[in-house]
């Protein structure tokens, strides 16, 4: 086959968007349980006692060091019966929340020591200290950091075509392999990528120098 | 449970040689990624627009598209557009080079930054030529801060090769998941799939540790054995996103 066939790319298109609808759901939902996975593990990491600190800070290393495919295809042979968008969306929420706990962990770190120390004087209980005091100023600092990683995992939703979930390059792989038009459709998903991936880097990197980092 | 095990060992060497192709691809792909992350980052401080928008341009393409649509595209797409066609190995290593050389750039870009202007200045006033500036004074010191995450993302690029498995290379992920299929035994061959993932990542952070001590032996800044053994997860410290 030789040259660009403009067909292929006008018939794939709405196929494409499609799917991409669901690349955009992963990301949306993944990114939201890694945003609370993800607080939740930090959480825990500053628990009093080593029992819980030492395990938590084992597995997520573990999770942040092996591959993201190897573990979405582990959890779909394992959890079959499952919806595949459904495991799809757990395995990213927890590999990413492995990442923003640390993001947390140093927004945490940043907070001064001296507000600890103020709700310790005003005896408020860990709850309100947290909720109140520790938490807004800590979540502000990691918020260009989140986005950072939602960017990132978007980009890498097109793993969950291997576990048959149809979302952008499992529309492209299909509609490639049907009409042998390969370079079409992957072109054409890699500009998808593109179009909406960098006014989001752009954004994000206003936002991280506005919030002075 | 002991089934998994046996087969692994009886078909040792087919698991050794995928390891190989694992390695062989992580090894080289980092290669590349190295020598266009100094490249493009040497670029984007160019006083030459054109060095620096051409340097730009490269980065933000392929950050933005998505290292696995880049890696199908040379797989599938390539050889009907230029009729040559590359091994699925080369084919790794071309994508992972292109794709996390574009990331390392941003590391040397912002390490470079980083470095106080007024070394810049001292080596000026000692009549330096820009050459022996760079090399002399400007790397040495940016290469220290360039370490921890091009330690990370040599282990992201590892975490990535499982992707030649799509592209019918035998690689590590290949093979384990051949043996998952003669023994059934999924849960066994996963997680000895992903423990041999976690132990090459821990290795290889282990020598980036190395070469960080050393490098920062060079400056004067001597760091004790315990850096050594330190996790990744200690380096990032920063804030900002690490991709």
């Amino acid at each position: 086959m030789n040259g660009f066939d403009w067909n292929a790319v006008g018939e794939s298109l709405p196929l494409l968007l499609e799917g991409f609808r669901v690349t955009l759901l992963a990301t949306v939902l993944g990114t939201l349980v890694a945003a609370v996975l993800g607080l939740v593990v930090a959480m825990a990491g500053r628990a009093p006692s080593r029992l819980v600190t030492v395990p938590v800070r084992l597995v997520t290393e573990f999770v942040r060091s092996t591959p993201l495919l190897v573990q979405l295809v582990g959890a779909s042979a394992l959890f079959n019966t499952v919806e595949p968008l459904y495991t799809g969306i757990a395995v990213l929420g927890i590999h990413y929340a492995a990442y923003t706990s640390e993001v947390y962990r140093a927004g945490i770190d940043s907070v001064p020591k001296g507000q600890w120390e103020a709700c310790r004087a005003l005896s408020l209980s860990p709850r309100r200290t947290w909720q109140a005091v520790i938490l807004p100023q800590a979540v502000r600092n990691v918020l260009p950091a989140l986005g950072n990683y939602a960017i990132s995992m978007f980009k890498e939703t097109p793993f969950l075509a291997v576990i048959t979930v149809q979302e952008m390059v499992f529309e492209a792989r299909k509609y490639g392999a049907d009409h042998f038009a390969y370079t079409e459709v992957f072109t054409l998903a890699g500009l998808i990528f593109l179009v909406a991936s960098y006014p989001t880097s752009l954004l994000m990197r206003k936002l991280e120098k506005r919030l002075g980092h | 449970m002991s089934d998994f095990f046996s087969l692994l060992v009886e078909e040792f060497p087919r698991v050794r040689s995928g390891l190989w192709v694992t390695l062989q691809a992580t090894v080289l792909g980092a290669l590349l990624a190295g020598v266009l992350a100094f490249a493009l980052g040497l670029m984007a401080g160019s006083r030459l627009l054109l060095a620096r928008g051409v340097s730009r341009v490269v980065v933000e393409f392929f950050r933005g598209t998505s290292l696995y649509i880049q890696l199908f595209w040379l797989y599938y797409a390539m050889p009907l557009v230029t009729g040559y066609e590359l091994t699925p190995v080369i084919c790794g290593v071309v994508a992972f080079g292109l794709n996390f050389g574009a990331y390392g750039a941003e590391v040397v870009r912002g390490a470079i930054n980083s470095v106080p202007r007024g070394q810049y200045e001292a080596a000026i006033a000692l009549n330096l030529s820009p050459a022996r500036r760079l090399w002399k004074v400007i790397l040495p010191q940016a290469w220290v801060q360039m370490i921890p995450s091009f330690t990370n993302l040599l282990i992201q690029l590892l975490k990535a090769t499982p992707l030649l498995w799509l592209i019918s290379a035998a690689d590590l992920m290949t093979v384990v998941q051949q043996l998952r299929d003669r023994t059934g035994e999924t849960l066994t061959a996963y997680l000895t799939l992903l423990a041999a993932y976690f132990v090459l990542a821990y290795a290889l952070t282990m020598l980036m540790n190395l070469l960080e001590r050393s490098a920062k032996r060079r400056l004067g800044l001597d760091t004790g054995a315990k850096s050594l053994f330190k996790s990744r997860s200690a380096a990032t410290t920063a804030v900002g996103g690490t991709r």
